[in-house]
């Protein structure tokens, strides 16, 4: 299935969960992850299964004013 | 380098926020500088009681620029402020404070809800609702608005505990544009009211601190200085006279002179 990573599309296998997909991706910690603007805590992050068409948001720390 | 100033400024006059101490008035941004290097020597230099920070999606250029900056962040050791900078809807802003607070382990968010590209004007007419549901979410709301007392007063009425309006667009430097609004809102409104964005001199933080101020929040008037470590100390100075020439009293202005040395007495003087 066909789901889009910080609005780049990712073909994914059926059932990925949002820890297969940063492994995938290779998420470098820290991190957070949010699914079709919703944010997903980390202690869920191997249970949630992803859909076709999600868009999932994997963010890091940078400098802020 | 000159000598790191004393950490902290005011011991018997702290910023209170939240019920939380802080050991300087100056909040410090960390975007901008010239080097992760400069950033490090500005924070020593002016001792911030907080600093701001943001999210950006990682593997993209930026994310990529700051690989070091966690690292840094642990090494200055300073509360982390995080921003919800770019959000344009309250969606983007909650979730974006949510993350914010699994990856920095904090309730603070500075509030950024933006309605205006060109001027980075926050979108006032949903600002109240967002921050009430980040309050009513745990958040520790300093919400990033515009001068207006109703604005104002509407944050504080939904759980606000501290307002941040603007002295003029981000990044300007121009210093107040409306000092009536600001000086009336410090007149009405009873929280601690920190003025972010907009500053360019030392003098504008100087100046609304007299005016009564809690703090500034503040970051391209010290990244963009050509000595960033030492501009970051001149505005920590600035905000501690501000503060100190607050609760000092300043006289009233006076029409007609006034001779500071006595007259009576005065050598050759004769009654006309």
């Amino acid at each position: 299935m066909r789901i889009m990573v910080n609005q780049v599309a990712k073909e994914v296998p059926d059932n990925s969960t949002i820890d297969d997909v940063l492994v995938m991706i290779d998420a470098q910690p820290p991190f957070a992850v949010a699914i079709n603007y919703e944010f997903v805590p980390k202690t869920r992050h191997a249970e949630e299964v992803l859909r076709e068409g999600d868009e999932m948001e994997v963010i890091s720390p940078v400098t802020g004013g | 380098m000159t000598a790191p100033l004393p950490n902290p400024l005011n011991t018997a006059d702290p910023l209170v926020l939240y019920g939380e101490t802080f050991a300087s008035r100056l909040l410090l941004g960390t975007s901008r500088y010239p080097s992760p290097q400069v950033l490090e020597n500005a924070v020593k230099q002016s001792n911030p009681g907080m600093i701001t920070v943001s999210l950006r999606r990682q593997g993209t250029s930026t994310t990529e620029a700051h690989s070091g900056f966690w690292d840094l962040l642990k090494k200055m050791a300073v509360p982390v402020l995080p921003n919800t900078a770019g959000c344009h809807s309250p969606k983007e802003v909650i979730a974006t404070a949510q993350m914010a607070r699994e990856v920095f382990e904090t309730n603070w968010i500075k509030l950024e809800l933006i309605g205006d590209d060109y001027t980075l004007q926050p979108d006032t007419l949903r600002l109240v609702s967002t921050a009430e549901t980040l309050i009513k979410d745990g958040f520790k709301v300093l919400p990033y608005c515009t001068e207006d007392l109703i604005l104002c007063q509407r944050l504080v009425d939904v759980g606000c505990q501290a307002v941040m309006p603007w002295a003029a667009p981000i990044g300007t430097g121009q210093g107040p544009l409306n000092p009536y609004a600001l000086k009336l809102l410090r007149d009405r409104l009873k929280v601690p009211l920190l003025v972010d964005a907009g500053l360019g001199l030392p003098s504008h933080a100087c100046t609304v601190m007299e005016w009564g101020f809690d703090g500034v929040l503040l970051n391209t008037a010290v990244a963009l200085a050509d000595d960033p470590v030492a501009m970051a100390k001149a505005f920590a100075m600035s905000v501690d006279a501000g503060r100190t020439a607050h609760l000092s009293g300043a006289m009233k202005a006076q029409q007609s002179a006034q001779a500071s040395t006595p007259l009576v007495g005065t050598p050759f003087w004769h009654q006309s």
